[in-house]
């Protein structure tokens, strides 16, 4: 009797991927296909601890029949479906969006395959214009308390953060978007600084922000210093010193010190969140 | 985590929302995917917001709550038949004991309507899979242990044990507490839970080790504290506790430790406790600059593993220990590392014998029992129970008396004061005082809004607060939801409020656990310069 149930058996479709007649399991989003095949596929606002939510638009992919190209993220499979994840109508859609958010919010901190993609479509933000000249997100840095900075010049409005501090995990809400077209924004209720809204720093946020937007305060300060450097940066999985529940964290050490600390998004205990005592209660290290 | 796609989960004295937040995002899910739920707690806590259900009951009346509900399940048919009859033992003596708790007897004890808890009775026994899970809401009173039975009598009663999806989850409070105890540091147990008194088990352990193992249960924690007072226990190595801060009736704990002759302490903070030592061996942090183990609330063994090195003079645990065998004489235990010692850990306790080093590592942490090298590890517990006949021994009901505190109110001591924790903090503050928390608030003593207006106290003011232990100067904090004649306060911040001063010394004599949750207080105020103006506001208040 000590065994899980027996996971209930999988329909298979068959789909046409890129010219290949592929079987996939019934219900996998068109991006799981492509992963499964191998196929590489660029994400922005897509992760695998959180619901879709289709706003970033770069991993959109041409379903045969479809009017519009369809976000390969969230758009289950069907039978006989044939798709195209690289004819040139995807490669100029995704280049576009690229150039588009790269005009006018700061890229420099993004994960560094965004940068592989943005190079990979030959994507040339500039020829939107030059910076000075047109309207961009620039804004000053938001740093309210001791344990995270809110960069919004680097906000790609990827809505991440806002699931991840509401319905898809934390619960908390704490962040929603506000405002309209180029105005939309992500803010606090009333735009309270963050200690006087309803946040509890768990800091899940950080956990999924693409761009650096929003980081830890260690990292931000020694972005200042000139001290940041993740290439010397070593990564070690260990388990949380507070509660029973065993979460894995994996923490970023530089020059033999925690600078930063997240937790594996596949992992059965944690799914990549943690609560403000695992995210930042190591900072007790820095004071033993 | 089975709790995801649960029918049915009882939230039962625990705030798991601020205690245990990752586990809650696992419960949230379950409660997203339909699961109804209910918290039972005398405070309308954070993880009650999230229930469909808030049964704020008296403080210390679980066992009358429980009956009352084993009562309603069983009188409205709704027990299952087959599994009592085939894995229980003792239901009829238990059905005539639980008779008298009929939902009015129940209501009238426990504070809870009667309406709620049959609903709760209901919906708990009819769904097809239920958890109940606890802290230290059920554990730390001085029926602790019986408290536990009365919620282990619901899942007897209605099946919900042994089961995918259904069982009965204690969260435990610390990260390896399950560990600790599954590595044989409790005083009736050796490696894997198995009988110090056994002699089989001893003699299997005495072969291994190559030593003699003393046959008799050793003393619980409350049990040494006794034998200090009776000067039978002189000496005492503290690794990683600090019981002049943590221990309940606080003051006598701390005359208690003056008495020894000699106090060694190993921790990686110079606690309070360590400061009243006579040797303090600093010790490397065990998450981040230890290799080993951790056993979590599901019973998996996972990897800890050091990231960076110890500061100054601190050293791995294991180091230091080997060292004190070898100046004991002892010098046959080398210096094994931590993955060694799991393989030899390995041979003596069966429930560990399939998990190698090298499938902890590739497989990111595996569930005891697992006895195998090829079993999967085990994700429930007491599975037999379901095997027909029943492999091993009957699970019994149990008759246990609903018994309120032992610091009982009186007109001198009117108000209960349960202690409880917060989202950024932990336990008595060691490990959490070092980070900058922008929701940390600070010590108070939370008081309803009409007792604040009897006592004509206002928020922010300092007052005196006395147990029949010590009394203490504390800030007073207005809780808008707390029920009349309720306090709480938490217990982080031991220098600004040294709150296990006034905290109940009554014991669960099966656990050793103090009754932390139910202690008798009075609140006096103080002679402020400002106390005109105090006074003021209070009127303004009223």
């Amino acid at each position: 009797m000590n065994d899980t149930p027996v996971a209930v058996p999988t329909t298979l479709v068959e789909i046409t991927l890129d010219g290949e007649a592929v079987r996939v399991p019934k219900g996998s989003t068109i991006l799981d296909a492509c992963r499964r095949e191998g196929i590489d596929t660029p994400t922005l606002c897509w992760a695998e601890n959180l619901t879709p939510v289709n706003v970033c638009r770069v991993c959109v992919v041409e379903v045969e029949g479809s009017r519009v190209l369809v976000p390969s993220c969230s758009r289950p499979v069907e039978d006989g479906m044939v798709i195209a994840t690289d004819s040139e109508r995807v490669r100029t859609s995704r280049r576009m969006v690229y150039e588009l958010l790269a005009s006018s919010v700061e890229m420099d901190r993004a994960d560094r395959e965004v940068h592989e993609w943005m190079e990979h479509y030959g994507a040339r933000p500039e020829r939107m214009g030059k910076r000075s000249e047109i309207a961009t997100v620039a804004q000053p840095v938001k740093v309210q308390d001791d344990l995270y900075v809110r960069d919004y010049e680097r906000c790609i409005l990827c809505y991440k953060c806002v699931e991840a501090c509401g319905d898809d995990a934390q619960q908390t809400f704490a962040i929603a978007t506000a405002g309209r077209g180029f105005d939309a924004h992500i803010s606090t209720e009333h735009d309270v600084t963050l200690p006087d809204s309803a946040c509890v720093y768990c800091g899940n946020c950080i956990g999924v922000c693409p761009t650096g937007a929003l980081s830890f305060r260690t990292e931000h300060d020694m972005r200042l210093a000139g001290t940041w450097d993740e290439d010397i940066q070593e990564v070690t999985t260990t388990v949380c010193s507070f509660c029973g529940v065993g979460c894995n964290l994996e923490l970023h050490t530089q020059d033999d010190r925690i600078v930063k600390v997240t937790s594996p998004s596949d992992h059965s205990v944690t799914h990549g969140h943690l609560c403000i005592k695992g995210r930042f209660g190591w900072q007790q290290h820095a004071h033993s | 985590m089975e709790v995801e796609n649960v029918d049915a989960v009882v939230m039962w004295g625990t705030n798991a929302r601020n205690t245990h937040p990752i586990y809650f995002h696992h419960v949230l899910k379950g409660i997203d995917n339909g699961a109804r739920s209910w918290a039972i707690d005398p405070r309308r806590t954070a993880t009650a917001r999230f229930t469909d259900t808030w049964l704020g009951l008296n403080v210390g009346t679980d066992i009358g709550l429980a009956n009352g509900v084993a009562r309603e399940i069983i009188s409205a048919g709704l027990t299952d038949d087959e599994f009592i009859s085939n894995a229980t033992t003792g239901y009829g003596e238990f059905v005539a004991f639980v008779e008298p708790w009929t939902l009015e007897h129940t209501a009238e004890v426990t504070g809870v309507s009667a309406e709620a808890i049959r609903d709760l009775a209901h919906g708990y026994a009819t769904a097809p899979t239920a958890q109940i899970c606890w802290t230290l809401g059920i554990t730390e009173h001085h029926t602790g242990v019986d408290n536990v039975l009365s919620l282990c009598n619901l899942a007897l009663l209605t099946g919900h044990v042994g089961r995918w999806g259904s069982g009965l989850v204690p969260l435990r409070g610390q990260n390896n507490v399950q560990g600790g105890g599954d590595m044989g540091a409790l005083p009736n147990k050796l490696s894997g839970f198995q009988d110090v008194e056994d002699d089989e088990i001893r003699a299997k352990f005495e072969a291994a080790w190559d030593c003699e193992i003393l046959p008799t249960n050793g003393w619980n924690l409350t049990q040494m504290f006794e034998a200090m007072e009776r000067d039978e226990l002189k000496a005492v190595y503290i690794i990683g506790e600090n019981p002049a801060d943590s221990e309940a009736d606080v003051k006598h704990a701390r005359a208690m430790l003056e008495r020894l002759d000699v106090m060694v302490v190993q921790d990686v903070f110079m606690t309070r406790t360590a400061r009243m030592a006579d040797v303090v061996l600093p010790a490397a942090l065990g998450w981040a600059e230890s290799d080993g183990t951790v056993t979590n609330s599901e019973r998996r063994v996972q990897r800890m593993r050091a990231a960076v090195p110890p500061p100054g003079q601190a050293r791995q645990e294991i180091g230091i220990i080997n060292d004190l065998a070898a100046l004991m004489g002892d010098d046959a235990w080398g210096n094994p590392t931590a993955e060694e010692f799991w393989e030899e850990l390995r041979t003596v306790s069966p429930m560990h014998g399939g998990m190698s080093w090298e499938r902890l590592e590739a497989e990111g942490g595996l569930q005891w029992p697992c006895p195998t090298e090829d079993h999967p590890g085990s994700p429930f517990l007491h599975g037999r129970l379901w095997e027909r006949p029943v492999q091993g021994r009957r699970a019994p009901f149990s008759c246990v008396e609903d018994r309120p505190p032992l610091d009982v109110l009186t007109e001198e001591f009117p108000l209960r004061l349960t202690t409880v924790r917060a989202l950024d903090s932990y336990n008595t503050g060691v490990q959490t005082s070092g980070y900058s928390s922008p929701i940390r608030s600070g010590e108070a003593l939370e008081v309803s809004v009409a007792d604040a207006a009897d006592l004509g106290v206002v928020a922010g003011e300092r007052v005196l607060v006395s147990s029949r232990r010590g009394a203490i100067e504390m800030t007073i904090g207005i809780d808008l939801e707390l029920a009349v004649g309720l306090c709480h306060t938490t217990f982080h911040f031991p220098e600004l409020a040294d709150v296990n001063q006034i905290t109940s010394d009554a014991v669960d004599p099966k656990s050793g656990t103090a009754e932390f949750k139910a202690a008798a207080i009075r609140i006096d105020r103080l002679d402020h310069d400002d106390r005109a103006e105090l006074d003021e506001k209070v009127g303004a208040g009223a």
